[in-house]
């Protein structure tokens, strides 16, 4: 059933005759409309894809996609998408999740998805705030957050969930935002063509609970000073007067710099593909505690063992074995004795 | 038979024999029991084991918490059950026969390790005095032996240490009891020789050991009369001792088989239940993918993901993991998607008796989801059955879309007894028809996938794959519209779905065989069983008779939906008994359903019915 060769599919192929249902100027449809776009240039059926998403705003995004779909139960998504992707190692399975469902209820599968780099995509659209259900903070909701459930200001300090993601062992991690359709479609390409689990953080708005969330970071006024474009091989620099770049202290922390006070040189060369994770770690979280420039980008890209591949490799070991599968020799298998 | 018994013409012949083993869990117990089992099963005789586990996996050695024992009854006729009391107890320590002795039957033979009985020992027992002293073992047949320091003995000439040689004392007591009762030798001595190949010195020790047993026995006039259980007569083929675990798990792979589907398990490990994860993984052959995920709902979910996905789905857990996996459970009936769940149901609540049995799950599997979510529940009725139990799980699962819980418990989970070999061609094949063509038109004419279209017969719904071209559909927890499956919160929708998805699952009934009333069908009294209280109730039914009181007995496979003809039969006695080990779950259900006056007979003890704990309620017609 798998579709290797290059499917010729338009955008209009891959959405569904669903009405779209979020609020409007909702940062979800930007997303959509990055994914349905994406699609055809992968050279993927829809029929031989998979959409599954747990609960919240964000989740209701299968119903749009013109693929298979699964709208599940809150936090799920990852386990189910397991069970998808270990069955049938030939589809494309792409998970939607959100904050909420994603770093909240759904922690634990998410972690252990990507610790065992099943072949998924995880697109996670963060807006740091629970949505659906009108208005919680969310994990990754700021200290101090004031929202229904917090009056006072919340006091949980958040995740960042490409710390969370790298600390789980994943091999492909990425952040973009809903404001960028190019840079969006550029980067789910990459997590689609990457085998394992593909873990893209999206900042995305969410103009009724949380509105401005991202707008120090993402606004075109600031862009240019506030958001760190990764490129693999190239010096991290960012700017739009002064070039500034990431270098690396004598205290091994990240720090930003004015290009020339330093030279090029000491400038960090952005390597996705360095087996240590620890650099990509220390980017993610570079915007951490204050106001610093955000990177986005790929921040890692490494070859791990895939999951189902695994499993369907331990299948065939065992069939090439044990040859074709004898259920008499099973039934015998642990001795008999004959009555006569 | 190859086997010969050594001297079996001067051994006196019994129709059966329940024998237990007692030990601290270091001393094999576990092992010993499956030894004599293994020899008993090949030997011919029909028989039934109850492994009897601690708790706890280090409780304190030599505290009665720590005792593990294990019982089997041997016979030369059909059984079901281990037997109510053992004939033959075996004590390797003071908290053994602290734990087991009452169970013993009066003039029973009691067969003590005199070694262990010193004052730490009969402190950790919490023995005052020596039991072995104080009249506490007036009324059985006492056989003092020093097993510890004979097996030392016997090990030293081999050169085995003396710890090593301590460890062996289990193959001691199963040489004895071989001798005692007339097993053969060999096939115990060439196991030895086989499971601990790797290490030399074991195989001497634990076969010197056994020699020792054996020979004491011989040797010493104490054991006095030997005994003999003749062969049964079985009906004639080929046999295997069978386990309830690994009968389910053979039972997954034949209905994968049958059906032409790989199996896919989602599990997590819990007790009772993780033999079957282990066993799966082993067969990997026939297709077998197993996940051990990361929690129990995550395993749910695997199994969802593969069935969405077009293999069959399965989980597999215990009590708690139920509770665990309901949410996904419930999504399975929305999405109408075929996956087994199996429940080895233990003590509860909460953690509760994990290694121990109870059949207290049972409203947990036919009520425990939120919302109106019916689905099939089928329990299995002993270790062999669960075989058969499984492919009925999965027969039903892939015919009606729906999710099904299968019913095991620990005491037909860790139990065995000898299964005749099913002939696997005799079995009907299951018929899977994926959909492969758009099943309606739109509302301009466009042919489209109406993933809601029932089946106008079964009421399911077209099961189409990922990978099959033009019948993309989504599918979720949200109220669907009838027939497009569509998200719909109309009311009229939503009364039609539930109505649509109880209907489905009643209809599940139709596919029963007619009820079978076994026993004598005239009787006043109609004994109403589900699950592993079939054997005890087996047994029950056959002695009321023998006494000749007429009793009726009614055994329920699939306990939801409950057999159409079940109310009418019901309604004919006077006297409806539902023995369960619970607080009379499917009792209630009785009543509520057929408004009969069902009586329960309740245990919730950890521990199965004894046979004559039913006979009684039945014969004195009050709690036993
Ligand atoms: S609540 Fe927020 S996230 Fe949800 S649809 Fe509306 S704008 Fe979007």
């Amino acid at each position: 059933m798998s579709d290797t060769a290059v499917t010729l599919t338009t955008k209009k192929d891959w959405s569904s005759d669903q009405e779209v249902r979020w609020c409007p100027g909702c940062g979800d449809y930007g997303i959509l409309q990055a994914v349905q776009q994406v699609m055809p240039e992968l050279g993927v059926a829809p029929e031989n894809t998979v959409f599954v998403s747990g609960i919240g705003c964000s989740s209701r995004f299968p119903y749009y996609m013109n693929t298979y779909g699964m709208h599940s139960i809150h936090g799920r998504a990852p386990a189910i998408a397991t069970g998808v992707a270990t069955a049938r190692p030939d589809l494309d399975v792409w998970v939607i999740t959100g904050d909420g469902d994603g770093l909240s209820i759904g922690g634990n599968h998410l972690i252990h998805a990507l610790r065992r780099n099943v072949n998924l995509t995880i697109l996670l659209f963060n807006n740091r705030i629970y949505g659906l259900t009108k208005g919680q903070y969310s994990p990754t909701s700021y200290v101090g957050k004031v929202t229904k459930s917090t009056p006072f200001g919340s006091i949980d300090p958040p995740f960042n969930p490409l710390s969370v993601a790298l600390g789980a062992e994943a091999s492909f991690v990425a952040r973009t935002h809903d404001l960028d359709r190019q840079h969006m479609m550029e980067t789910f390409k990459a997590a689609h063509a990457h085998r394992g689990s593909s873990f893209v953080e999206i900042y995305q708005n969410c103009n009724v609970f949380n509105d401005g969330q991202f707008n120090e970071i993402t606004k075109r006024s600031v862009r240019d000073d506030m958001m760190i474009n990764l490129v693999h091989g190239e010096p991290i620099t960012f700017g739009s007067d002064v070039a500034k770049g990431v270098t690396m202290g004598d205290d091994g922390t990240l720090k930003i710099v004015n290009v020339d006070d330093v030279g090029i040189d000491k400038i960090l060369v952005h390597d996705k593909n360095h087996h240590s994770p620890s650099l990509a770690f220390a980017l993610a979280r570079l915007n951490q505690d204050d106001n610093s420039p955000t990177p986005f980008g790929i921040f890692r890209s490494v070859e791990r063992a895939e999951y189902a591949s695994e499993v369907s490799a331990q299948v065939a070991l065992a069939s090439e074995k044990s040859g074709a599968p004898d259920m008499t020799a099973l039934l015998r298998s642990n001795g008999t004795w004959i009555v006569d | 038979m190859t086997d010969t018994i050594d001297q079996a013409e001067s051994a006196e012949v019994l129709d059966r024999l329940v024998i237990r083993f007692a030990g601290d869990s270091g001393d094999g117990m576990q092992l010993t029991g499956d030894r004599f089992t293994s020899v008993s099963a090949s030997f011919g005789n029909d028989l039934s084991t109850f492994p009897d586990f601690p708790a706890e996996i280090r409780a304190p050695a030599g505290t009665v918490n720590g005792v593990s024992s294990f019982q089997v009854q041997i016979s030369d006729h059909d059984i079901t059950t281990p037997g109510d009391e053992p004939t033959v107890l075996i004590a390797m320590n003071p908290a053994a026969l602290k734990a087991d002795l009452h169970r013993l039957e009066q003039g029973g033979t009691l067969i003590v390790n005199t070694d262990a009985f010193d004052e730490r020992n009969l402190e950790k027992a919490e023995y005052a005095s020596n039991p072995l002293d104080d009249g506490t073992v007036t009324g059985y047949r006492v056989l003092r032996v020093p097993m510890t320091s004979l097996t030392k003995d016997a090990c030293k000439p081999h050169g085995v240490k003396t710890r090593d040689a301590e460890r062996s004392k289990n193959f001691f007591a199963l040489g004895l009891v071989s001798f005692m009762y007339s097993r053969p030798t060999e096939p115990t001595l060439e196991w030895i020789s086989e499971k601990f190949a790797k290490n030399e010195q074991v195989v001497a020790a634990n076969t010197a050991a056994f020699k020792a047993g054996f020979n004491f026995g011989e040797t010493t006039e104490m054991v006095g009369q030997r005994y003999e259980v003749k062969p049964a007569t079985l009906p004639s083929g080929e046999y295997t001792s069978i386990t309830g675990n690994t009968a389910l798990s053979w039972g997954l792979i034949a209905a994968g088989q049958l059906a032409d589907l790989p199996v896919t398990l989602g599990s997590y490990p819990i007790t009772p239940a993780s033999d079957i994860l282990h066993e799966l993984s082993k067969h990997k052959n026939f297709g077998v993918r197993t996940v051990q995920a990361e929690d129990e709902i995550a395993a749910v979910g695997v199994a969802l993901g593969a069935s969405f996905a077009g293999h069959l789905g399965v989980t597999t857990t215990s009590g708690p993991g139920v509770a665990l996996k309901s949410e996904t459970i419930s999504l399975a009936v929305s999405i109408e998607l075929p996956m087994i769940i199996i429940d080895i149901q233990r003590g509860g609540p909460s953690t509760g008796l994990p290694t121990k049995t109870e059949a207290s799950d049972l409203n947990l599997a036919i009520y425990g989801r939120h919302g109106e979510a019916p689905l099939p529940v089928v329990a299995a009725k002993s270790p062999a059955d669960c075989f058969d139990a499984a492919i009925e799980a999965a027969r039903i699962a892939l015919k009606y879309r729906t999710p099904v819980i299968l019913l095991s418990d620990g005491y037909i989970a860790n139990g065995s007894e000898p299964w005749k070999l099913p002939d696997i061609s005799n079995y009907e094949k299951i018929t899977v028809p994926f959909a492969t063509e758009t099943n309606g038109t739109d509302s301009e004419g466009r042919d489209v996938f109406h993933p809601y279209l029932r089946d106008p017969e079964t009421l399911a719904r077209p099961w189409a794959i990922p990978g099959t071209p033009g019948l993309m559909h989504r599918v979720g927890g949200l109220e669907k519209q009838d027939v497009t499956g569509n998200v719909n919160y109309t009311p009229e929708n939503h009364a039609l779905m539930g109505d649509l998805r109880a209907d489905k699952v009643a209809g599940v009934a139709r596919d029963y065989e007619p009820t079978q009333i076994m026993g004598d069908e005239d009787a006043d009294v109609c004994i109403v069983g589900w699950g592993s209280t079939w054997a005890a109730i087996d047994s029950a039914v056959q002695r009321c008779r023998r006494n000749d009181q007429k009793v009726a007995w009614v055994h329920i496979r699939n306990v939801f939906p409950l057999p159409n003809d079940l109310g009418d039969i019901l309604r004919r006695y006077e006297r409806v008994i539902v023995p369960e080990l619970n607080r009379g779950q499917l009792c209630n259900m009785l009543r509520a359903n057929y408004l009969v006056d069902a009586q329960p007979l309740s245990k919730v003890a950890g521990l199965p019915f004894s046979a004559r704990e039913i006979q009684h309620f039945v014969t004195e017609g009050g709690q036993s």
